[in-house]
């Protein structure tokens, strides 16, 4: 999932400037389950707002509301009516999130309230982890299931580096180096000999490199 | 001199404070008339966003009280409202309010001079404090000479 952290309180209020009806748009997908943006933080979002305006004796009216999700057009459209009474949006969503609201009404200011981090997974509740380096072509069949593009922090593809010391990453020594994983899953699967397959140079034109991405299935277009 | 008298709300668990309320009044024990007690079934039923809810509506101080640390009647849920209250403390830091109004306590339920204890400790606190920034412009602080 996307995991992504709330900005700072003073942040989000002063990109919402002068607003007195502000909407907290909350969304039900990643965001909740990492507990970063859900009806919950809507809910602490929306009251700190009001506390912070009233104490500048600057009070604002807030409304609510959580969307199944908001990288869905569907579901954005269902605010319609809540967009139109308010001045400014703030959204909890990641950056999807913010754009698909701002592209389905683009007369209003859409705020972010979060920065989008990284696809992750939780290791313990509270502890989220990078584990996608969403970098369009998947190698991990070949790596023993420990992706090298984003456990390996110089994303080396024959690893591991010259600074790997006691399994360990020379950038952070709390880091595993993603080779040592690698070549240990490897052995225990009986199949350590891998690790002589030298990977030819990425193509980056599959990830980011290549401008933004689209996906179609033509099968399923409407 | 200013008669502030603070308004302290006290989340407090059925189990033990809420018991040990019950126990001081038995024991016809004194304690300030500022705090507005809510019975939870559990410490744990706190939620961050009922503390702040707690401020915005004129609080000028908040503390949960719950069961000693090991004794919970649900096993973790006081350990999870002290982690509760420690993250809207700094909310409350951030929104410029001030974490220090809001406070967590354990008590058991038969603690009721404890429990008189801190009414009385909560109430100094944010006496010294004053109002509520939210507050600050409320009749509630008389000064000399004025009238009630």
């Amino acid at each position: 999932m996307i995991v992504a952290e709330q900005k700072p309180l003073a942040e989000i209020a002063e990109n919402i400037m002068e607003a007195q009806k502000v909407l907290v748009v909350g969304c039900g997908g990643c965001v909740t389950v990492c507990l970063s943006g859900g009806q919950k933080e809507v809910d602490i979002l929306a009251t700190s707002l009001r506390i912070l305006r009233k104490k500048e004796g600057k009070p604002i009216d807030t409304a609510t509301e959580t969307l199944e999700r908001q990288c869905d057009k569907e579901y954005v459209d269902k605010l319609a009516e809540k967009i139109q009474a308010a001045d400014c949006v703030v959204s909890l969503a990641c950056g999807v999130g913010v754009q698909y609201l701002s592209e389905r009404y683009p007369d209003k200011c859409v705020v972010p309230a979060q920065n989008t981090k990284f696809i992750g997974g939780t290791t313990e509740h509270g502890v989220w982890e990078e584990r996608c380096g969403l970098c369009g072509e998947c190698i991990l069949a070949r790596t023993g299931g420990i992706c090298p593009i984003i456990r390996c922090s110089k994303s080396i593809l024959n690893g591991p580096c010259g600074g790997s010391q006691d399994g360990k990453c020379e950038v952070n020594p709390d880091v595993p180096c993603a080779w040592t994983l690698i070549y240990e899953k490897l052995k225990r699967q009986g199949r350590e000999d891998a690790i002589y397959e030298v990977f030819p140079v990425k193509d980056w034109s599959k990830s980011r490199d290549g401008g933004p991405r689209k996906y179609v299935r033509e099968d399923v277009l409407l | 001199m200013n008669a502030f008298e603070p308004r302290i709300i006290a989340f407090c668990c059925y189990y033990c404070a809420y018991s040990a309320a019950d126990l001081a009044g038995s024991m016809r024990l004194q304690y300030p008339a500022n705090i507005r007690m809510i019975e939870l079934p559990c410490s744990g039923k706190i939620e961050h966003n009922m503390l702040l809810t707690a401020f915005e509506e004129g609080a000028d101080g908040v503390y949960v009280a719950g069961c000693m640390e090991g004794d919970c009647h649900f096993l973790k849920g006081n350990v999870r409202a002290r982690k509760r209250v420690e993250y809207v403390k700094k909310l409350l830091d951030e929104l410029g309010i001030g974490g220090d109004r809001l406070e967590m306590y354990n008590l058991s339920s038969s603690m009721g001079p404890r429990f008189a204890e801190i009414a009385r400790e909560m109430t100094e606190r944010i006496r010294a404090l004053g109002p509520s920034p939210l507050n600050k412009a409320s009749t509630r602080i008389k000064k000399d000479g004025e009238r009630a």
